[in-house]
């Protein structure tokens, strides 16, 4: 083997390995090829062997971080050419899957390896590993599988692409008289494979005769059960069911063949396993994301190959305070308690649309749920079945969720604010069994594949459920009424619900919450709030509102596009309120700017409704005092609420209007810590909050020149010990009962999201102050390492906003971490009008999506007037901070759903563009 | 205990001469036309006259080494013979005179390319790709210098990053002068950033260098203000200090470097004296951004700029009002 790109050239090895195989004559060897990193032949104490198996058309040269990983963490890693592949011996028989597993127990027997082993596997490896892994289990320690498949559903046909390079005609041209399958398979690196590293794979299979194995490989894909591996598959297939030891799955979805499916077939095979989805990569997922330092991690947390006695007990850490926790009590038991109460029938749910309101009794809401849960479970849904809904608030999506934790189903909820692609992305990863879902929600499942049979929310005509898929409607579910009740007890400890991020950095993240999180978020948010039987709401912020019933609390759905807050308007708002009479608002910052901009139409009547209101909460995104103040004037009586919480954990903070103004007071009087940031007030009813402080940025001379230093935490990393001392900046830590339980198949996400336990860390950063306040600096990402120090952006923006023309400010770092320049990026007036008055279009504010930003006008873009500049940098200077320039622009990027949360990453990488000379192109 | 300074009559050199001398040493500068500066020793001569350079170097222990031929154009032999050629003669001289400390004073172009510098570090010059006869002929003089550095004879390079003060004739009255001629263009808005050191502090810095000597032997160190600002404020404050009405016409950088080229290749040509209005290398420094990392320079000299950008330009003011 000669020399190639990220391989030891030591590492290669050849073996003559005596075949036991059916496919040979008795007495025949073959030459094996094999990448060896040699851990432990010094004699050094090793963990164990990762035994690493290639799918088609690679070979070992796929797994070489995995050689370099395992060398530094104590795993001697052997990856194996398969026979007729790679630099292994072309043996002239068709090797069908069987002689492969036999093939690989023959190379392993030969090369005399003992002690513990840990089978790796990729594509068609993946099976052939499998397969050793469930006929040695002995000596096997773990699993790790990476973009595979163990079973093809008889009732769905093989994927396309497979189904072509079988196609008579273009199987033997494809695969062996030309490299078409081999070029395919590696342009589906993402991103584009370096040519060294693509030349690398091609290396072994140059001519017709080296692609011999990779042609067969391809005939051998059993796709259907009268094909001759059918057997052998099935046998693995079926065995790995009782497996037992830890498994480990990393995907790259983009995958056009192992698609999502069929990791979703694995996991239910393989019930322990840990699942990593890296949602950017596609089929050769070792060359797209870092498996290898992924795979080490895991080893190392899940102890795989580690003495029972030794082994941490990571897994089991987080129920250390089960002793503390409160009895359980299901998220729908008040809503039961109610229904059977002499209360029965009053109103639980109403909802306004255009045609008028629509109201549930108790009673009626509970028989409804009822009969949901009885026509889901009549379906074969039950315990553990993903249900993805994709139907706008309301009395129905109330029905449903409570219908789906009735019967233990884990309800799926991801917000169409995502947009299509971030929509579908969410569905898909979710692997729902089932999409109940609105014509529109359906017709994006049928363009986009989702996974999962359909449900109708809606009424359909028979031609509409055929094109659409559909097994039944929400009206079919409610007619099966169910003579026993359906409802089973769920396990407090059973997943709950899937709630997706608003992925406004980076793919939406799926995040799961088990029963008892659930119902302690209703408990937190009833005890925070005071809300409770007799209370009534206005629901006009979807993950609170849910919680309506679950309280005991009336709730209204006001008459708005639910997928766009900006709808709701002030009449709508009083409209809704005046139905149930309530006292209560949820809302976010974005619908409120809308009440406000339309409060003028308000009817007397309206005002009348919205006087009552007695506490209003703003929740989702920041709200500027001035606008809170402005909503202050429009419901007088209300305490208005503004809390602070992520989808990981719906409420970790709150305060109201009158607790700013008195933390603007504290910090106006210096009191240590209040300041610099968005006061989010003291932690809800049983959370705490802890700061766990960044790496300081500052010189340091020994990196430069005189060699390097022991390692140093990055600066702006947040590696300090959790504290709450006042005053000290860092990443935000929460712990309480109704934070997430984890990320759903993300794991070195979760992991690295409690990594110190018992905290989930929320990647903002800010700081307490001496009376126990929080204050909310930004996001982690966004923070500026200057050769000052470090940076976070909210506190300057805030003091920014105050000079008069400026509407909107982002603080961004350029150029390198550590030696970052500090630029302020200002939406102002004077250049908002400027750009109107010129024709252009001023792009819409919201929804950085490709197509808007490309209509943007750069030229709007400008340095910042001398007067503006000097005012703004005499603003930072007060502040410690020197601001390399100051730029205007019209309008500052922010996020879809809350209109409010500025992309600072953009603008950073715009600014980065603007300030280096030439085309900036548009931010 | 006597410190040689050369191209003293330069603004630069005159500001470190001063320094040096506040510090409580004797100062020699050496210089072609007479610097004046109170309370030196001068011997006139240039560096490559080899019995004016023995004799300048003569008795002293340290030499800051400034002079050198600085334009944007002419003969690559010419900055080859100077500050190539002079700079080996200098060092020679004093080794053999006893000199144990040599700051070479350098520049930040002898290790780039032309490409946008953005919180950059020195890195190693590189005379083969550094763009123009004088920052390639600076490059090969760094290389030389900080190769002849041993424990015995210590050198070290500074680089100071755009010099300006006030009297300054290389940028600051150049730039007044076309801006009042309206021949001032900003290249793509102006909006690159650019790192300045104010005079005094690039001074100080390479005073700093000789006190520091123990640590910074052997180094190539950066020197600018560390506070890089777009090109069009600069511009615009060295204006205003000088009561000229900043530019606002922009010309697209691309077109202003291909031009400048072209300038460049006919006015050698037609050798013509003196500067071309526009080179390709000025066209790149005024339209790519040109700012760097200072924590490393900052932390082996134990020194930082005492005079900030706005406090410059209102010495720069006051210098011009009077």
């Amino acid at each position: 083997m000669v020399a190639l790109p990220g391989v030891d050239p030591s590492w290669s090895a050849y073996l003559d390995v005596p075949s036991t195989s059916g496919a040979d004559a008795p007495g025949t060897h073959h030459r094996w090829h094999y990448l060896d990193n040699g851990a432990g032949a010094d004699g050094a104490p090793v963990r164990g062997t990762l035994l690493c198996v290639h799918g088609n058309p690679t070979w070992s040269y796929l797994w070489r971080t995995y050689l370099a990983a395992g060398l530094a963490e104590g795993w001697r890693v052997v990856a194996v050419d398969q026979l007729d592949m790679g630099y292994s011996a072309r043996t002239g028989v068709f090797r069908r899957l069987e002689h492969r597993i036999t093939d690989l127990e023959d190379f392993v027997a030969a090369l005399g390896l003992h002690g513990p082993v840990v089978t790796v596997g990729h594509d068609w490896g993946g099976v052939v590993s499998l397969g050793y892994a469930e006929r040695n289990r002995a000596d096997l320690v773990g699993v790790i599988l990476t973009n595979t498949a163990i079973h093809q559903d008889p009732a769905r046909s093989i994927p396309a692409p497979l189904r072509l390079a079988l196609a008579p005609g273009v199987h033997g041209l494809g695969t062996r008289t030309s490299t078409a399958f081999l070029d395919v398979t590696l342009a589906l690196a993402r991103p584009a494979l370096d040519p060294s590293v693509r030349r690398a794979f091609r290396a072994p299979y140059r001519t017709p005769d080296d692609r011999r194995g990779i042609a067969n490989f391809v005939s051998d894909i059993p796709a259907d059960p009268s094909h001759p591996s059918h057997a052998a598959l099935t046998t693995t297939a079926e065995g790995i069911r009782t497996l037992d030891v830890p498994v480990l799955m990393m995907w790259g979805p983009h995958d056009p063949v192992f698609s999502d499916t069929y990791l979703e077939d694995l996991a239910q095979r393989l019930p322990q396993a840990d699942i990593h989805r890296f949602e950017h990569a596609s089929h050769l997922v070792q060359e797209d994301a870092d498996t290898a330092a992924t795979a080490m991690q895991w080893l190392a947390a899940r102890s795989v190959a580690v003495p029972t006695g030794d082994a941490e007990t990571t897994a089991s850490a987080r129920s250390a305070g089960q002793d503390e926790r409160p009895a359980f009590s299901p998220l729908g038991r008040r809503l039961r308690d109610l229904a059977s109460g002499p209360d029965s029938g009053t109103t639980a749910v109403a909802e306004l649309t255009p045609s008028g309101i629509r109201t549930l009794s108790w009673k009626d809401l509970d028989d409804d749920v009822a009969a949901v849960a009885a026509g889901l479970t009549a379906l074969g849904y039950g315990p553990g079945s993903r249900v993805s809904l994709l139907v706008p608030p309301g009395i129905d999506l109330t029905v449903l969720i409570y219908a789906c934790l009735r019967i233990g189903a884990i309800i799926v909820v991801a917000d169409a604010g995502l947009g299509a692609r971030g929509l579908s992305r969410a569905v898909r990863s979710s692997a729902p069994d089932v999409v109940i879902g609105i014509e529109r929600a359906l017709l994006a499942a049928r363009a986009f594949r989702w996974p999962g049979r359909r449900i109708s929310a809606t009424s359909l005509t028979a031609a509409g459920r055929r094109a659409l898929r559909v097994d039944a409607s929400l009206g079919d579910l409610r007619a099966a009424r169910a003579t026993a009740d359906a409802g089973v007890q769920p396990e407090p400890d059973a997943d709950a619900a899937i709630l997706f991020t608003s992925g406004s950095t980076g793919p939406a993240k799926g995040v799961v919450y088990t029963h008892r999180q659930l119902s302690a978020m209703r408990d937190t948010v009833g005890a925070t709030l005071g809300l409770g039987p007799g209370s009534s709401l206005v629901a006009g912020f979807a993950p609170f509102a849910l919680l309506g019933p679950a309280l005991g609390a009336t709730s209204v759905t006001p008459d708005m596009d639910v997928t766009t807050p900006r709808t709701l308007t002030a009449q709508a708002l009083a409209d809704a309120a005046a139905a149930i009479d309530a006292t209560v608002v949820f809302a976010s910052p974005a619908a409120l700017r809308n009440v406000l901009a339309t409060s003028g139409a308000l009817s007397e009547d309206g005002r009348t409704a919205l006087g009552r209101i007695s506490l209003l909460l703003s929740a989702g995104a920041p709200i500027p005092v001035p606008l809170l103040e402005e909503v202050q004037a429009l419901v007088p009586a209300a305490a208005l609420h503004t809390p602070y919480g992520m989808t990981e954990s719906l409420l970790v903070a709150d305060t109201d209007l009158g607790g700013i103004r008195r933390a603007a007071a504290a910090a106006a009087a210096g009191l240590d810590g209040a300041g610099n940031g968005v006061c989010v007030g003291r932690p809800v009813h049983g959370a705490v909050i802890a700061i766990s402080p960044l790496a300081p940025s500052g010189p340091d001379v020994q990196d430069h020149g005189h060699g390097a230093r022991p390692h140093r935490p990055a600066p702006g990393a947040a590696t300090g010990e959790p504290t709450t001392a006042p005053g000290v900046t860092g990443e935000i830590l929460v712990d309480a009962p109704h934070v997430k339980d984890r990320y759903f198949r993300l794991w070195r996400t979760q992991q690295e999201s409690v990594r110190t336990h018992p905290w989930h860390r929320t990647g903002d950063v800010g700081h307490l102050d001496a009376e126990g306040r929080l204050w909310v600096e930004g996001r982690l990402g966004h923070v500026i390492t200057s050769a000052a120090g470090i940076l976070t952006p909210v506190g300057l923006e805030q003091a920014l906003e105050m000079l008069g023309d400026v509407r909107l400010a982002a603080v961004v770092g350029v150029g390198p971490a550590g030696t970052q320049a500090v630029v302020a990026v200002l939406e102002t007036a004077a250049s908002r009008s400027a750009a109107a008055a010129s024709g252009r279009p001023v792009r819409r504010r919201a929804g950085a999506s490709a197509s808007s930003l490309l209509r943007r006008p750069e030229q709007r873009a400008r340095l910042a007037a001398p007067d503006l500049a000097a005012a703004a940098r005499r603003v930072a200077r007060e502040r410690g901070v020197d601001l390399a320039a100051v730029v205007e622009v019209p309008a500052l990027p922010v996020d879809i759903r809350h209109n409010a949360k500025i992309d600072r990453a953009r603008v950073a990488a715009w600014s980065a563009r603007f300030l280096s000379g030439g085309r900036a192109g548009s931010l | 205990m006597t410190v040689l300074v050369t191209g003293a009559s330069g603004m630069l050199g005159r500001a470190v001469a001063q320094q040096v001398l506040s510090t409580g040493r004797e100062v020699r500068c050496f210089q072609r036309r007479p610097a004046g500066i109170a309370g030196t020793q001068e011997v006139l001569g240039s560096v490559d006259d080899p019995a004016a350079v023995a004799r300048a170097v003569a008795g002293c222990s340290s030499v800051i080494h400034l002079a050198a031929k600085v334009s944007f154009a002419g003969p690559a032999a010419e900055f080859h013979r100077i500050n190539v050629e002079g700079t080996r003669l200098l060092l020679d001289a004093a080794e053999q005179a006893g000199v144990t400390d040599v700051v070479q004073v350098s520049s930040p172009s002898v290790a780039h390319d032309g490409t946008s510098l953005v919180g950059a570090p020195a890195g190693p010059a590189d005379p083969a790709h550094a763009r123009g006869h004088y920052a390639r002929s600076k490059a090969a003089a760094e290389l030389l210098a900080l190769g002849r550095s041993t424990r015995g004879f210590r050198v070290a390079a500074v680089r100071p990053h755009i010099v300006w003060g006030p009297g300054d004739t290389q940028l600051v009255e150049r730039v007044m002068e076309r801006a009042r001629a309206g021949r001032l263009p900003l290249l793509d808005a102006g909006t690159a950033l650019i790192d300045t050191t104010y005079v005094d502090n690039a001074a100080a810095a390479i005073v700093a260098c000789l006190v520091r000597m123990d640590r910074a032997a052997g180094l190539s160190l950066v020197v600018t203000n560390g506070e890089p600002r777009p090109i069009a404020e600069l511009l615009a404050g060295i204006c205003r200090a000088g009561g000229v009405t900043p530019p606002t016409r922009s010309v697209p950088g691309s077109l202003a470097r291909g031009a400048g080229a072209v300038i460049e290749r006919f006015w050698t040509a037609l050798e013509r004296s003196g500067e071309p209005p526009m080179t390709r290398f000025l066209a790149e420094q005024l339209s790519t951004a040109h700012w760097f990392d200072q924590r490393h320079t900052r932390a082996v000299l134990d020194w930082r700029p005492a005079v900030g950008i706005d406090e410059g330009f209102e010495r720069l003011a006051r210098h011009y009002s009077t």
